[in-house]
């Protein structure tokens, strides 16, 4: 784990609401360059919210936040380049095959759009065969995996990923274990909110725990198993 | 993103001043009304149908100065994204479009006696029915979306949009209806006319300013209860130093 | 550039929705033999409001396409994930509005012959026809895209647009309804210039100001 002094990403305040409701209250988050931070809680605690703050998906209504120097409301252009973001949404056209949702994201990228560049990619997510079918006929692992496809194309210096392990298989499991892994070793810092506790602690530096949009835990990844209790509450959903 | 600093809805200091605006307003159309009808003299061409005047032109004039003040708040709330200039968008939309239609129901009654028909296409009253659409979709726009940020930026941006069109529509029906031109609504024709008219032009602002002042309240109120208010902030930022993540946070937050 | 890159992928996306296409084509030839009966088989009334009817027909059928250019936008967020790229918002407009004019001009240029053959409303000077369904088309596909991102995201979607939109584009139905008359009919003195000017001027309005507000339709 490298550590540089100044942080990837810092937040402090954070709050999002949706109607009367708050979705996040007065979070704050410090993660160094190169770490890998877990974003942990039940459904409805915030996690996608917090994500799509700091990837500038949605504004804050409170609170401040930076990415590498840039903050979130103020510079989201800078933000976006600094930033790869995979969502719930998975942002595919579905009357488009694997194979050109990759070329249309690459296109805008400025990359490269062949045809072998973009089939490397998909072989790295078990798709090359079936990259010239229509996403619309792919199950939700499958679509799953084009957007982790879409992702490799050109990863910014932080990758942020919104419960990455949600309706794929245990092959898939460790696609993703393989992904973060990669991406560390080339130095991008990595947010991931899970549900898979004990397994993103495994490889992650630091991480919090949200309920009702508060941070009630921050700390060593490592320490968060000791946290018997918090750790069967929140994978029980009790 | 709106201010969220600002409180949604503040008591004013002197809550009756738009009782007062209405309270003038509806004695100086009553005193402005009883002139027109009963005092002034009948015009020349026209008769006593010419009357409408006394209500149609102050009535045009108000519609007018209400949607470009709609426009103006639109501006407004998307420059500064204070709450309060949607609420007063809402407000001048809706008497905006209350007007429209009155003067629109106006001309038809001049129309039926003086021409027969109940819309001659006159270029400034179909100008005015297609803005009453347009700033009447826009009230369904903002009936439609939920999420009162989203409401404020759209409805503000379809308002600018909308006005913007008022004089390529009127232009458009000018051409187009110059090949067939009746004539168009009751003009100002003599000195004798003006006292009554302008009587009612300030009896319909005061009224109209009034009713806007309560409507803007509503939408305040309304907003209120969707919304919930700002957090009080917990004095942190980004400059404090804090340490990268280590250790536990103290309980919850402030 | 990016806009070549958005571009593509809009052409890219109408080609393989072309179904859809011709399904909105359909609607637009049964709308032009639907208005005929609202006149009766009466050639020379036919004839002379064929211009209205066609450009009614068009407007009719530009919600059904304008409103299926962003059903794929939203229903996997696809708009976003490219926003986040970054992409700028301007550029995600023009691609898409310019995209939207290609598909309405074809579907206008394609209804040409129908209402020759329906209302004996043909014309010599074709070129200039068509010019006039580009032009009307253009000025439908500014303000209709804008507006048919806003009704994406909102409940009752297949009513909004249609309310937001009809209002704002009387000027383009007027201009577009005369043009094309007064090539069918015939126009000894040249009014068709006044109302090209006003298409002209209303598209240069309206393709910059939807531009320009645009980003703050899709951004939250």
């Amino acid at each position: 784990m490298n550590v540089s002094p100044h942080p990837a990403v810092e937040a402090a305040g954070i709050c999002r609401r949706y109607g009367r409701r708050w979705a996040l209250t007065h979070v704050d988050l410090t993660v160094p360059a190169g770490s890998a931070w877990m974003i942990a809680g039940r459904n409805g605690s915030g996690k996608s919210t917090l994500l799509r703050v700091l990837s500038t998906a949605i504004s804050p209504d409170q609170g401040k936040a930076r990415i590498h120097g840039f903050d979130v409301s103020d510079s989201r252009d800078d933000v976006r380049r600094e930033v790869t973001f995979l969502g719930h949404h998975l942002g595919l056209y579905e009357s488009l095959t694997a194979m050109e949702n990759l070329q249309v994201r690459a296109r805008h990228l400025r990359l490269d759009a062949a045809r072998q560049p973009m089939l490397d990619l998909l072989a790295r997510v078990d798709l090359a065969a079936r990259a010239d079918d229509v996403v619309s006929g792919f199950s939700a692992g499958m679509r799953k995996r084009v957007a982790i496809a879409g992702l490799l194309l050109k990863p910014a210096r932080v990758v942020m990923l919104d419960e990455p392990y949600g309706q794929l298989d245990p092959p898939g499991f460790r696609l993703i274990d393989t992904l973060v892994q990669t991406l560390r070793g080339d130095g991008v810092t990595v947010l991931v909110s899970t549900h898979q506790l004990s397994r993103t602690a495994s490889y992650c530096d630091g991480g919090l725990v949200l309920d009702e949009g508060k941070v009630v835990w921050t700390g060593a990844a490592s320490d968060l198993p000791a946290r018997g209790g918090l750790v069967e509450t929140l994978e029980e959903g009790a | 993103m709106r201010d969220n600093s600002n409180p949604v809805y503040t008591e004013s200091s002197r809550p009756w001043t738009p009782y007062a605006l209405i309270g003038i307003g509806t004695v100086l159309l009553l005193i402005g009304s009883y002139i027109g009808l009963f005092v002034a003299p009948a015009e020349h061409y026209m008769g006593d149908v010419q009357r409408i005047m006394y209500v149609h032109v102050p009535t045009a004039w108000n519609a007018m100065l209400v949607l470009s003040v709609a426009f103006i708040f639109a501006v407004l709330s998307l420059w500064r994204g204070d709450w309060k200039w949607d609420n007063r968008l809402e407000s001048a939309i809706e008497v905006g479009v209350v007007l429209s239609f009155l003067l629109c129901v106006q001309g038809a009654i001049w129309a039926k006696p003086t021409w027969g028909v109940w819309w001659d296409w006159d270029p400034r009253l179909t100008t005015t029915a297609v803005m009453v659409f347009a700033f009447l979709g826009i009230m369904v726009l903002r009936n439609f979306v939920e999420e009162p940020g989203r409401r404020a930026t759209w409805s503000a941006v379809a308002t600018i949009i909308a006005f913007i069109d008022v004089p390529i529509v009127y232009f458009s029906v000018n051409w187009w209806n110059s090949l067939h031109q009746l004539q168009s609504s009751p003009e100002t024709v003599s000195e004798s006319f003006h006292l009554p008219l302008r009587i009612n032009s300030f009896g319909i602002l005061f009224l109209m300013t009034g009713v806007m002042m309560i409507r803007a309240r509503l939408a305040a109120l309304r907003l209120e209860s969707e919304l919930a208010p700002p957090l009080p902030a917990d004095g942190k930022s980004l400059e404090s130093g804090r340490v990268p993540g280590t250790g536990p946070a103290v309980g919850g937050n402030a | 550039m990016q806009l070549m890159a958005a571009l593509r992928k809009e052409f890219l996306l109408m080609w393989r929705t072309r179904a859809q296409f011709l399904a909105v084509f359909v609607f637009g030839a049964t709308s032009l033999l639907l208005f005929s009966f609202a006149i009766g088989p009466n050639a020379a009334a036919l004839r002379l409001h064929s211009s209205g009817f066609i450009w009614l027909a068009l407007l009719l059928s530009s919600t059904l396409s304008l409103s299926e250019s962003f059903h794929v936008e939203i229903e996997q967020r696809a708009y976003e994930g490219l926003l986040l790229l970054p992409t700028s918002p301007r550029v995600f407009f023009y691609a898409k509005a310019l995209a939207n004019w290609s598909q309405l001009s074809i579907l206008g240029i394609a209804l040409i012959p129908i209402m020759v053959v329906l209302y004996d409303a043909g014309t010599d000077r074709v070129l200039a026809l068509i010019g006039i369904i580009l032009l009307g088309a253009a000025g439908l596909s500014a303000p209709g895209t804008f507006y048919a991102a806003m009704a994406a995201q909102a409940r009752s979607k297949q009513t909004l647009l249609p309310l937001l939109l009809f209002p704002l584009v009387v000027p383009v139905l007027l201009a577009a309804v005369k043009s094309t008359s007064l090539l069918i009919i015939g126009d000894p003195m040249n009014q068709i210039r006044s109302w090209v000017t006003l298409l002209i001027s209303f598209n240069a309005i309206y393709w910059a100001v939807c531009g320009l507000l645009f980003g703050r339709v899709l951004e939250d």
